[in-house]
């Protein structure tokens, strides 16, 4: 009876059993795959090579260089000078290095936040198949098609004190001083990152929500589940997976975002945006401090690698345990 | 499965395309040395935007018809040929000509041998180098010698101010200090902005500091500040400069907002020709701008110029200016010798050609070559440009702007420490330790 398992394997099947017909059959139809398996491995291989090899050339040489810059004091132009831990020195006691850290961790944590649970829900309701829907969806989807310096010019002439929305919609009440403000930036930055991926997110959501099988439902409606409880007790679980993989792409992303607080704030007012990754272009390619740069590099590639993982592990041990069993 | 091979496939020819488009960008940022041409050619980098595509595009087409050779011109953005020229000079791949702004950018180029002493050169050109006002040379100095060639118009910055709302205030352009604080006064009262500042920008704040300093301390402690002496940050001058500034954020001087104004929409001279501010610190490049953007607000007179008030007691005087005396053009190391001939041919007989001297008056502004009083009074901005030549030739002192006399280390810590000032995160006190201890980014 056992040999009928699918998960049981091969070699207990080739034992005595009054179900040896049954059992030979299955074993052969599992055995006959391992020598295609094999084989599938090494073409596997050879389909990775040509991404292994750029990401080799493109991101781990240059991820190298950039250790090996830590360790040296260059301007960008000139001599690279051997100083040892000098520009590590510098990069660990400058005050902007920690406060740029927090600003990005406060950020990381907000946009999480601000973004899942906007994304859980549009991708839920998305997830159905009524044309309004796919309609809303394409609405939706919009921003996702804007590259970050548009947006962020676009939203710095809308906040424009004097000539803005305010002055357009001649509504007093968004006359403030959005980008000067050292806590209202803050708000406005958030606001926009989360309006640029949150439809990222929810294409993500959607997608996996569709996979949910309908049986799931229909025994839950059955069991006289309401919305709210098919919701909270087969959606969210179901997600569990998505939830891991949106959220890998969340910290990630915020940790090395740049581009539209570049365009908007340029890490002001102050230094009141100057997240790290910004404060590490603005050293390197402004301060011409490649050797610091290069520093608080590493120390991004290092938090970034630590947070993957760690989001990672939150999904268990298994994280490929089938979520389908019952289904 | 079967589609696997199909997308291996073309995975590898994707590869395949990505590396020769790679390839084929690294081929096109060197110097372009494919131009053949009679004579050689020459690379040369320059800033895109009106009108200086145009005037300086037609300058490099006349040259290439003659026959000393081949320029091949590139336009670039400006932020984006700031980091790009730094990157390809630190790479060996700088054009032959190389664009800039003097000051402490071209003092690193110089102390790393990137770029080449011409005051040898410009010692048997005398002709060529006479041509120039005299005000542009200690930009291009760097330890008594000569690195790199004036270009294009002078900017100085000047106060701006909007003569109808002066009027309607009851107020005149300022010249002293009281009167300035005057100014604040009677047009927060009447509900107008009294200055245009997009403060968001923080070189713009910059410019008041400029002034500032110099009012009240005389060029020379800034002087002692871009030789490298730290401590003439400490200077009782700085931190007075300071208080100045306190005193105009106490009054409300500046435009509601001002922190989140930016200056590269332009809404900050948009306040000045909409009539909703009365003053505007600004570079004399905005004239044309305001010209083109601001209806009939420059033709009509609307817009008034004069020079920074003096304070009192202070020891900067009236006539002195701050601002970028001109553009730069140097001679890359790297260059070989027949691209260097080109290149300085076409400095001497193309760049700043009459031509391109007529142009840039037609386009409001005022090329920085002497013997030009004549074409400058035929032309429609008579008095506006005639009024910025003299100021240049009669200035006792015209100090380069702080961010770019500055080491480029140091002009990122500046811009951060003013903001911070502006904003009232920082004493005057503070400000200037800061900037002695090269602290705050």
């Amino acid at each position: 009876m056992t040999a009928l398992s699918p998960s049981s394997s091969p070699l207990a099947a080739t034992g005595d059993d009054p179900d040896a017909p049954s059992a030979r059959r299955a074993s052969s139809a599992t055995g006959s795959r391992r020598p295609g398996r094999d084989r599938l491995q090494t073409s596997h291989l050879l389909f990775a090579l040509p991404a292994l090899l750029f990401f080799a050339v493109f991101a781990l040489l240059p991820l190298v260089g950039v250790v090996g810059l830590s360790f040296t004091s260059w301007n960008g132009i000139g001599a690279i000078q051997f100083t040892g831990l000098t520009s590590w020195a510098e990069a660990l006691s400058r005050p902007t290095t920690w406060q740029g850290l927090g600003l990005v961790l406060m950020m990381i944590v907000a946009t999480w936040l601000l973004q899942t649970p906007m994304s859980i829900l549009l991708g839920t309701f998305l997830a159905g198949q009524q044309r309004y829907r796919n309609l809303l969806a394409v609405l939706y989807f919009l921003p996702l098609l804007l590259s970050s310096a548009a947006i962020a010019i676009t939203f710095k002439s809308l906040l424009d004190p004097n000539f803005g929305l305010a002055n357009g919609l001649d509504l007093p009440l968004l006359r403030q001083n959005w980008l000067g403000d050292p806590v209202l930036v803050w708000g406005v930055l958030l606001f926009i990152i989360a309006w640029q991926f949150i439809p990222f997110h929810t294409l993500i959501y959607q997608g996996a929500v569709r996979q949910i099988p309908q049986t799931m439902y229909e025994a839950a409606q059955i069991d006289g589940a309401g919305r709210m409880r098919q919701f909270f007790s087969i959606t969210l679980p179901q997600l569990k997976f998505t939830l891991i993989t949106s959220s890998t792409l969340m910290v990630v992303g915020a940790l090395t975002y740049f581009d539209i607080i570049f365009v908007l704030t340029q890490g002001g007012p102050g230094v009141a945006t100057r997240i790290l990754p910004l404060d590490m272009y603005l050293t390197g390619f402004r301060g011409n401090e490649m050797g610091v740069a290069s520093a608080l590099a590493v120390m991004l590639v290092v938090i970034g690698l630590g947070l993957a993982l760690g989001v990672q592990r939150l999904g268990g041990r298994d994280a490929s345990a089938s979520q389908m069993e019952g289904a | 499965m079967r589609n696997f091979p199909l997308s291996r496939r073309s995975m590898l020819g994707a590869t395949a395309g990505l590396s020769a488009l790679t390839l084929g960008a690294c081929g096109t940022a060197g110097p372009g040395s494919s131009g053949g041409g009679d004579g050689g050619s020459a690379s040369y980098w320059a800033l895109s935007g009106e009108p200086n595509e145009t005037i300086y595009g037609d300058a490099v087409e006349v040259f290439n018809e003659g026959d000393q050779g081949q320029i091949d011109l590139t336009f670039f953005q400006n932020d984006a040929y700031k980091q790009k020229i730094r990157t390809a000079i630190g790479a060996g791949e700088a054009p032959t000509i190389v664009y800039g702004w003097g000051g402490g950018g071209l003092r690193t180029y110089a102390e790393e041998s990137q770029v080449d002493d011409v005051t040898d050169w410009l010692d048997e050109e005398a002709d060529y180098k006479n041509r120039f006002v005299e005000s542009v040379w200690p930009a291009a100095t760097v330890d008594d010698r000569i690195y790199a060639l004036p270009q294009g118009a002078t900017q100085p910055i000047i106060l701006f101010h909007n003569t109808t709302v002066l009027g309607d205030i009851g107020a005149e352009a300022p010249e002293t200090w009281d009167q300035l604080l005057d100014v604040v006064e009677k047009a927060n009262s009447a509900g107008i902005a009294p200055i245009s500042l997009a403060g968001q920008s923080r070189w713009t704040s910059m410019m008041w500091l400029e002034y500032l300093l110099d009012r009240v301390g005389g060029p020379e402690v800034f002087a002692r500040i871009a030789a490298g002496d730290s401590e003439a940050w400490l200077d009782d001058s700085v931190i007075a400069m300071g208080e100045k500034v306190k005193e105009l954020l106490e009054a409300s001087a500046f435009a509601d907002g001002f922190e989140s104004m930016a200056a590269d929409s332009n809404t900050d001279q948009a306040l000045l020709w909409t009539d909703q501010a009365a003053l505007m610190l600004h570079g004399g490049w905005t004239f044309g701008s305001m010209k083109a953007s601001g209806g009939d607000f420059v033709q009509s007179g609307g817009l008034g110029f004069g020079p920074f008030p003096t304070i009192d007691g202070g020891k900067g005087e009236l006539t002195n200016l701050v601002g970028n005396p001109c553009n730069y053009l140097s001679l890359s190391t790297s260059a070989s010798d027949e691209e260097k001939e080109v290149a300085k041919a076409f400095l001497k007989d193309g760049a700043m050609s009459d031509q391109v001297a007529a142009d840039l008056i037609a386009s409001g502004s005022v090329p920085v070559i002497v013997g030009q009083d004549d074409a400058l009074a035929a032309s429609e901005d008579a008095e506006y440009l005639q009024w910025v030549y003299s100021s240049i030739q009669e200035a006792p002192a015209f100090t380069q702007s702080w961010d770019q006399a500055l080491q480029p280390t140091q002009a990122e810590t500046l811009l951060v420490n003013i903001e911070q000032l502006f904003l009232g995160q920082i004493t005057p006190e503070q400000f200037a330790e800061n900037m002695s201890a090269g602290e705050g980014a």
